[in-house]
């Protein structure tokens, strides 16, 4: 049953082939994504007409691949943008939320902490809708009110920060939590015999401590900002994100480029997820 | 003893509750500036409450703590000019020795030339030159004890508390430490707090130790008089190995009293405290006062044991004997070849002065 | 530990911003989202107060058997995430050797990574009508038409199983990690069968790691939007779209809203049942 106890060949047998087609299940639709990026071929589809690099390098006028395909660039570097801010704010608000939680004591704790978790139970769609709704509302308010139309307030590139922020925050908040659990708070107390005051405490013991959670927590904040498609997909203004674009690409009927895309964010997350993995690995 | 300018550290009527329970109960003593003092007591006897009320971790509920005759209510644990070893050391993790060691100075904006020049000093001091630069994680365990020591003194505190800090040593590095700790001490001359539940640190190192049981002081003197004159019967027990019987007083004679044990033994003893006759009453016996086939029985309480196992332990070898009631009694074995000839199941006789019991009323 | 005074400086540096957080990106947006489903126009173009919102919810069939089948798909999905994350997980923490253990874990949660959009482009070209299983199938002589793999029930729900199959595995591989070795070797030492097994001792263990598991799965797959609507195509009927045509296409907001505020409060009834089922506290499931 388990590998200390003596299994028949035939279990160990079955119990191994279903893993294997376990893996296939997950690794099959990426594995072939990647491989039909190098079709020689107008549609993502087989037969195999050879290999080329042309959806990733041509430059027209019948292909155009993707390091000259300017609008999904800009949706790219509309990604990149929109995935740093929120993981700056989600990671500096969140680790506020861990300290606020583990370490102080106020009214209504209870509360808030379960207002914190909300955003994990709220359909990513629910807060795009409602967040969308709250910002028309005070747009239209200020607009009526002052007389001035504030930009922030209309579906824009800063809405779609806001919305991922709100929910990719409660992640980081858990996360630093976490490893704010397993703090030895004797090292707090040593500081501050040392003549520390609680801010110094927090900044030279504490939160060097957190760095490597709060490291990981960010570049995780990242990764869920730049695939995030529920909650984007209310709150985008002019200037999509790539998994909008690649969505209205893909309902549309698609080409190869959208595979030579897939590939590079295949091998980006990839990069990303081991180093992240590596660095945990380390911090223990 | 009230508060006075030659006490780096003065105490008096401190209680600390939590809830129902008190930790602290009524507790008030002076630590002479430059002296090693130490406070012993069995684990959960609030020793550790005390010691951080006089850090500023926890706050007293009744009572006042004074620091070279200042008042130390209401002022932070970062203002006070004390400052405590950990039993875990606390030392940071992540800065290496030489940043720890910084550490206090920084908060207190020393500048960076001075830092290192202190820094130098304190580690020729504690033995550890050229040690700066290394990481935590690669000292070992005596080297460690010396980083988080250094981390303090190198402050200048007017007091320094240790809070078990040999606790995760192993023995040999223990007896080693001890006696560094001593030297160290009187080598900067700054006033020791220490606690512990170990009485061989607390004889060893201390000016004057203080015994400490469920909130309250036992006992307070040098080493030399808690071992020899317990004045309750928790510190005869506590501080020292000592063989028990129980009895009844028969006879008081000027400062002795006769005492009857309950397996029929009448012996003649010191007293401690309220004794009167009728009364049960506790006799303790250290096992070195026992004297093996003594030659001159003039004044001694006699009586025959059997020896059941010899404990051999170096100078500190012992014989297990029983009375023939089997009381068992432990024996002082010298290791001067004079006894060699003794085996178990031997009936020897054995003597004690009257002088070296001493005699407790026994409580309800 | 203490408390001192000047620390009130350290509780209002953590509390505003997350205070900020909450209610300005959580609360407000959801009260307003109450709000607008109460809204309305009446015949001149008049904003009201009406309930006809939710009226509209109950009297077109449509609504409500987009939201029955989007609520009974969700709870299939879960079931059959769960059902495939077992005997996953127990053979990674309990089975497989040790030394494999980690590059299985990590051969695990690399296809997560990845954004959702690839994963469920992915299993389009596998699928489709002109997709590599059809040729495959066709080469080979299985088939001699190519067959639409896409757009029905079965596929919407292997692909929403597929996205949200971490979520399941993760928090039952962390539960099985604490459970020891010596407890399986105890009950078959003491002649217990595997069933016996799975049902008093593995499966109690890991209760609170099913419990978070099924909340976040069921949660994800409720509130997916991309899956079903590319994987299911025209008639995947899932309740989100309603939400989007609502909002997008006819621009009825308050319509829209009252559809979202419905949506919140199933997702939160389930997951009240699905804790209360499970005697378990949010907090504890979130951590």
């Amino acid at each position: 049953m388990i590998r200390t106890l003596p299994n028949t060949k035939r279990y160990s047998f079955t119990y191994g082939t279903f893993m294997i087609c376990y893996f296939v299940f997950l690794f099959a639709p990426l594995f072939v994504t990647c491989v039909l990026a190098f079709n020689n071929s107008d549609f993502p589809s087989l037969p195999w007409y050879g290999f080329s690099l042309d959806w990733f390098v041509a430059s027209g006028p019948e292909r155009i691949g993707i390091f000259n395909d300017s609008q999904n660039l800009r949706a790219i570097l509309t990604s990149f943008q929109t995935a740093f801010w929120v993981a700056i704010f989600s990671t500096i608000v969140g680790t506020c939320a861990a300290f606020l939680f583990e370490q102080e004591d106020f009214p209504f704790k209870n509360l808030l902490y379960f207002l914190m978790l909300a955003p994990l139970v709220i359909p990513g769609v629910i807060l795009g809708i409602s967040l969308l709704l709250a910002a028309n509302t005070a747009g239209t308010f200020v607009e009526n009110s002052f007389g001035i139309d504030v930009a922030l307030f209309r579906p824009s590139f800063w809405l779609v920060v806001m919305g991922q922020f709100s929910f990719i925050t409660t992640f980081v908040a858990l996360v630093v939590s976490a490893r704010l659990r397993k703090f030895d708070h004797t090292l707090e107390e040593a500081a501050m015999n040392l003549g520390a005051t609680r801010l110094e405490v927090i900044w030279h013991i504490t939160l060097k401590f957190l760095r490597p959670a709060v490291i990981g927590a960010g570049a995780v904040a990242f990764l869920m900002s730049f695939e995030n498609f529920n909650t984007t997909l209310f709150l985008v203004g002019s200037k999509p994100t790539l998994p909008i674009n690649l969505y209205l690409q893909v309902r549309d009927g698609s080409t190869p480029v959208i595979n030579a895309i897939s590939l590079l964010l295949i091998v980006g997350t990839f990069c990303l997820a081991l180093v992240n993995l590596y660095f945990s690995k380390e911090k223990d | 003893m009230g508060p006075s300018m030659n006490n780096d550290l003065s105490v008096s009527n401190l209680v600390k509750k939590f809830g129902d329970f008190t930790a602290v109960d009524n507790v008030t003593f002076a630590v002479p500036q430059g002296s090693f003092f130490s406070i012993l007591g069995p684990s959960g006897c609030g020793k550790t409450t005390l010691l951080r009320m006089i850090a500023g971790f926890e706050e007293p509920t009744s009572g006042n703590i004074m620091i070279r005759g200042k008042d130390m209510a209401g002022v932070g644990p970062n203002l006070r000019p004390v400052n405590l070893v950990f039993q875990h050391l606390a030392l940071f993790p992540m800065m290496n020795v030489e940043e720890n060691i910084a550490f206090g100075l920084r908060r207190r904006k020393v500048d960076s030339a001075t830092i290192k020049k202190k820094i130098e000093a304190i580690l020729e001091r504690v033995g550890l030159p050229d040690y700066a630069k290394h990481q935590i994680g690669q000292l070992s365990g005596g080297q460690k004890q010396r980083v988080a020591i250094a981390r303090s003194l190198v402050l200048e505190p007017s007091v320094l508390l240790l809070d078990e800090p040999l606790g995760a040593l192993d023995l040999k590095l223990r007896e080693q430490m001890k006696v560094e700790l001593k030297k160290l001490q009187a080598k900067v001359g700054t006033t020791f707090v220490y606690i512990t539940h170990d009485q061989s640190e607390a004889l060893v190192m201390s000016d004057r130790v203080v015994v400490m049981n469920q909130g309250r002081f036992e006992q307070l003197g040098t080493p030399q008089e808690l071992y020899g004159q317990p004045l309750t019967p928790f510190v005869a027990q506590f501080v020292g190995d000592n063989n028990l019987w129980s009895g009844e007083i028969t006879e008081m004679s000027g400062a002795d009293a006769i005492i009857r044990t309950d397996e029929g033994f009448i012996f003649r003893s010191r007293v401690q405290g309220e004794v009167t006759v009728g009364r049960r009453a506790d006799l303790f016996l250290r096992p070195e006062t026992l004297r093996i086939q003594p030659e001159d029985k003039e004044g001694l309480n006699i009586f025959n044991v059997t020896v059941k196992t010899i404990l051999f332990d170096g100078a500190n070898s012992r014989l297990l004997t029983v009375t023939p009631e089997d009381h068992e009694l432990l024996v002082a074995l010298p290791q001067n070849r004079r006894f060699d000839y003794i085996q178990p199941g031997q009936t020897i006789e054995v003597g004690w002065h009257p002088e070296a019991g001493v005699c407790f009323a026994a409580g309800d | 530990m203490v408390i001192s005074k000047s620390s009130k400086a350290a509780l209002w540096l953590f509390l505003t911003p997350v205070l900020c957080w909450l209610l300005l990106l959580i609360v407000l947006p959801h009260i307003d989202l109450l709000r607008m489903s109460f809204g309305g126009e009446n015949d001149y173009g008049e904003h009201v107060w009406t309930l006809q919102n939710y009226r509209n919810f109950f009297t077109e069939p449509i609504y409500w058997n987009t939201f029955l089948r989007t609520a009974i798909f969700s709870i299939i999905t879960t079931i059959i995430t769960f059902l495939l994350a077992m005997p996953v997980a127990f053979y990674i923490v309990k089975v497989v050797r040790p030394r494999f253990q980690g590059a299985m874990v990590l051969m695990l949660l690399l296809p997560f990574w990845v954004s959702e959009l690839v994963r469920v482009y992915g299993w389009m070209i596998l699928l489709r009508e002109s997709g590599v299983i059809n040729h495959f199938l066709l080469k080979f002589g299985v088939v001699d038409r190519p067959v639409e793999m896409l757009y029905n029930d079965a596929t919407m729900i292997m692909g929403l199983v597929y996205t949200s199959m971490l979520f399941m595995v993760v928090p039952i591989i962390s539960a099985m990690e604490s459970l020891d070795d010596s407890l399986i070797e105890a009950a078959h030492d003491l002649g217990s069968g595997k069933l016996v097994i799975w049902y008093k001792i593995i499966l109690p263990h890991c209760k609170p790691g099913i419990t978070s598991g099924s909340i976040v799965v069921f949660m994800l797959v409720l509130g997916n939007y991309l899956t079903p609507n590319l994987m299911g195509g025209k008639n995947s009927l899932w309740f989100t779209e309603q939400i989007y045509n609502q909002f997008i296409a006819s621009f009825n907001w308050n319509q829209g809203a009252a559809f979202g505020f419905l949506l919140l409060l199933l997702s939160s009834l389930i997951i009240w049942i699905g804790l209360k089922l499970s005697r378990q506290k949010l907090g504890e499931v979130a951590s």
